[in-house]
């Protein structure tokens, strides 16, 4: 278990490095930063001298280094439209795309669980017809456009909820919460349906196909043979046995969505992440560029380690026989 | 006040509804079982005996169904059920064994959680006392150090030691009859009539009757008291093991006994019975055995023949009728 978890650390280290190789190259290739930092009436000694102060002469490794040693204590140096340091930017826009993600996450998980096991129990139900046929739609629909029919609905027609921003918010350290106040949290329903609904149908439809596979085990049958409850069944002999797949599609979910709330932040308005990388990709601010990819990176590493380590919580299978026998 | 068998099973019939009409895969078979008895039930896969087991503890996979009989245990009558009453009868009752002990136990839950979620279900037990029980119980299957093996979980057991844990699953509430359903066929030639003779002695001890479903005519013969052959969703012969054995009435049992490899010295060719068993949906008229008996008369392919009393036993043949001069 443990070598394991050291194998696992040191994969997630490399793929960092190789991310921070790519968020590197931008610097480098995708225009001149010089070009970017200066005015147009620059002359070449002064760009010279620029070019010297900020390392750019130094050789590639040389550089490299200096960006991973930066990067790890999170100084991914100034961006270029706001003059600002860019770790202060992203941590001021972080907590919005987090609370948004984990909330939509927890919705599809809630909603989606429950939803499965129901139409993988009674396949020919009208409810299970029902939940079908909904899930189609959170499939098959773009996420702007049921972000902006949610807001015509409830927004604009019933007048219930807000259509934009985050409400009001309640600054712990350097962290600013939405969830602590009523306007926040009203703010937060419709983006996170909006961020969480293609999530939720696909964890209702993986809960489905593995419960209907389980079911005809026999491991089911003999726990039906010994008359236990079928509520115990159901929810604990069946759904546990669902669970690792569903482990990994919401591991590698949880991180898309917090990768494409982009599209969602910008139906919303919802002052983000994802709005402020779209605003540094229109003005080519390649600082916030980089530090968007290794965060991105960085978030999914840390997911998937520890999908991979929930796996063994859920699987005695998986664990390192003990050496009793 | 008559006394009543543990299990009657009269008429029962079982259809598969399909798009092109029923199928019935148990036409009409009854039988009883005594207390502390062991009911073999032999014959070729297909013959229906698992349907029967499945039947009885009332776990058909739909669309299969009973459509007429009825089984009843201790007289009263439990194919009628609702589900939430069955369930309960269910593993209190009536436990059930399965063939394969490696899928038979649930991989994510220990041993000792498995034994103890089914007592508590069915005894009004406390944890403490049910894992006291389980331990007992491991102990009486054969499991070393049953106190230190209640947190194993199934895959950290061979399949013979998988299987005890099965039985003792099984046997955990009590029951007055359990359905052993070929319990030994997915094990080790070597570990088979360990398991056979565990189950034997674990079930005389508790007074348990077993309907024992297998193929293995031998493994029949070391521990039924009676046993009933099957052909086609019908009983052929049932009776005492041994009349049965020594003495089969029904042309088709006569063919199985012939198909024992024996130990003792003849080295003849072993019989065998030509053709296979008909398909559900191709079952001949008359004796569905006709096609592949060697005494077919006309009467056979018309009419389909009862159980008939031969000695201590009775055989669905018409050829009984002739030899003890009975006929019509």
């Amino acid at each position: 278990m443990l070598a394991f978890t050291i194998r696992r650390l040191l994969q997630a280290i490399l793929v960092m490095l190789v991310v921070a190789l790519i968020s590197f190259t931008l610097f480098r290739f995708v225009g001149d930063p010089v070009n970017q930092m200066v005015g147009v009436e620059t002359t070449p000694e002064q760009r010279e001298a620029l070019r010297e102060r900020l390392g750019l002469n130094d050789p590639i490794l040389v550089q490299f280094g200096r960006f991973i040693a930066k990067a790890a204590q999170f100084d991914f140096g100034t961006s270029y439209q706001f003059r600002q340091p860019v770790a202060e930017l992203i941590g001021r826009r972080l907590p919005a795309t987090l609370e948004l993600s984990f909330v939509s996450a927890v919705f599809a998980l809630l909603v989606g669980i429950p939803m499965g096991v129901y139409t993988g129990l009674h396949r020919d139900s009208w409810l299970s017809k029902l939940f079908l046929s909904i899930s189609l739609i959170g499939i098959s629909l773009p996420t702007f456009f049921i972000g902006i029919l949610l807001i015509f609905v409830f927004a604009v027609t019933l007048q219930w909820l807000p259509s934009f921003g985050r409400g009001d918010v309640v600054q712990l350290g350097w962290w600013s919460t939405g969830l602590l106040t009523w306007s926040g949290i009203k703010a937060l329903i419709l983006p996170a349906i909006t961020l969480g609904l293609f999530q939720m149908t696909l964890i209702m439809r993986l809960v489905r196909s593995e419960m209907l596979e389980v079911i005809r085990t026999d491991y089911i049958k003999f726990a039906r043979a010994r008359g236990l409850r079928q509520r115990s069944i159901n929810f604990r002999h069946a759904l546990k046995n669902t669970l690792v797949p569903v482990i990994t599609i919401t591991g590698l979910q949880l991180g898309s969505i917090i990768a494409f709330a982009i599209i969602t932040e910008t139906v919303f308005q919802w002052p983000g992440m994802g709005l402020l990388f779209l605003q540094s990709v229109q003005n080519v601010d390649i600082p916030i560029m980089a530090a968007y990819l290794m965060l991105i990176a960085f978030l999914f590493v840390t997911i998937n380690l520890i999908v991979d380590l929930l796996y063994f919580r859920v699987d005695p299978r998986l664990r390192v026989e003990r050496a009793a026998h | 006040m008559m006394r009543h068998p543990l299990l009657s099973v009269k008429d029962l019939r079982v259809e598969f509804p399909t798009r092109r009409g029923a199928l019935t895969a148990i036409d009409g078979i009854s039988f009883d079982l005594r207390e502390g008895e062991v009911l073999g039930v032999v014959g070729e896969s297909g013959a229906g005996k698992s349907i029967t087991g499945t039947a009885v503890i009332g776990l058909l996979e739909p669309p299969g169904r009973i459509a007429s009989g009825e089984i009843r245990l201790k007289g009263e009558r439990i194919d009628n059920l609702p589900p939430a009453a069955m369930r309960k009868l269910r593993g209190k009752r009536i436990g059930m064994v399965f063939q394969d002990p490696l899928t038979s136990l649930n991989p994510l839950f220990t041993i000792g959680d498995q034994i103890i979620e089914t007592i508590m279900t069915h005894l009004p037990v406390s944890e403490r006392e049910a894992r006291d029980r389980a331990v007992a119980l491991l102990e009486e299957v054969g499991i070393p150090a049953a106190g230190q093996r209640l947190s194993a979980y199934p895959h950290q057991f061979s399949g013979g030691m998988r299987q005890r844990v099965v039985i003792a699953l099984a046997l955990c509430a009590e029951p007055e009859l359990v359905i052993a359903d070929e319990p030994t066929t997915a094990l080790d030639v070597s570990v088979q009539s360990q398991i056979i003779r565990l189950l034997q002695r674990v079930c005389r001890d508790h007074g348990t009757a077993v309907m024992l479903i297998t193929h293995d005519m031998g493994v029949i013969a070391e521990t039924a008291d009676r046993v009933a052959v099957m052909y086609s969703g019908r009983i052929a012969e049932i009776g005492p093991v041994r009349d049965v054995i020594k003495s089969p009435s029904h042309p088709y049992t006569i063919g199985l006994m012939g198909a024992i490899p024996s130990l003792t010295g003849d080295h003849d060719r072993l019989t065998q019975i030509p053709g296979s068993m008909p398909r559900l949906d191709s079952i001949p008229r008359g004796c569905a055995f006709n096609p592949r008996c060697s005494l077919t008369m006309d009467r056979c392919r018309v009419e389909r023949p009862d159980l008939i009393p031969a000695g201590d036993s009775h055989a669905a043949c018409w050829k009984l009728l002739e030899t003890e001069g009975a006929g019509r």
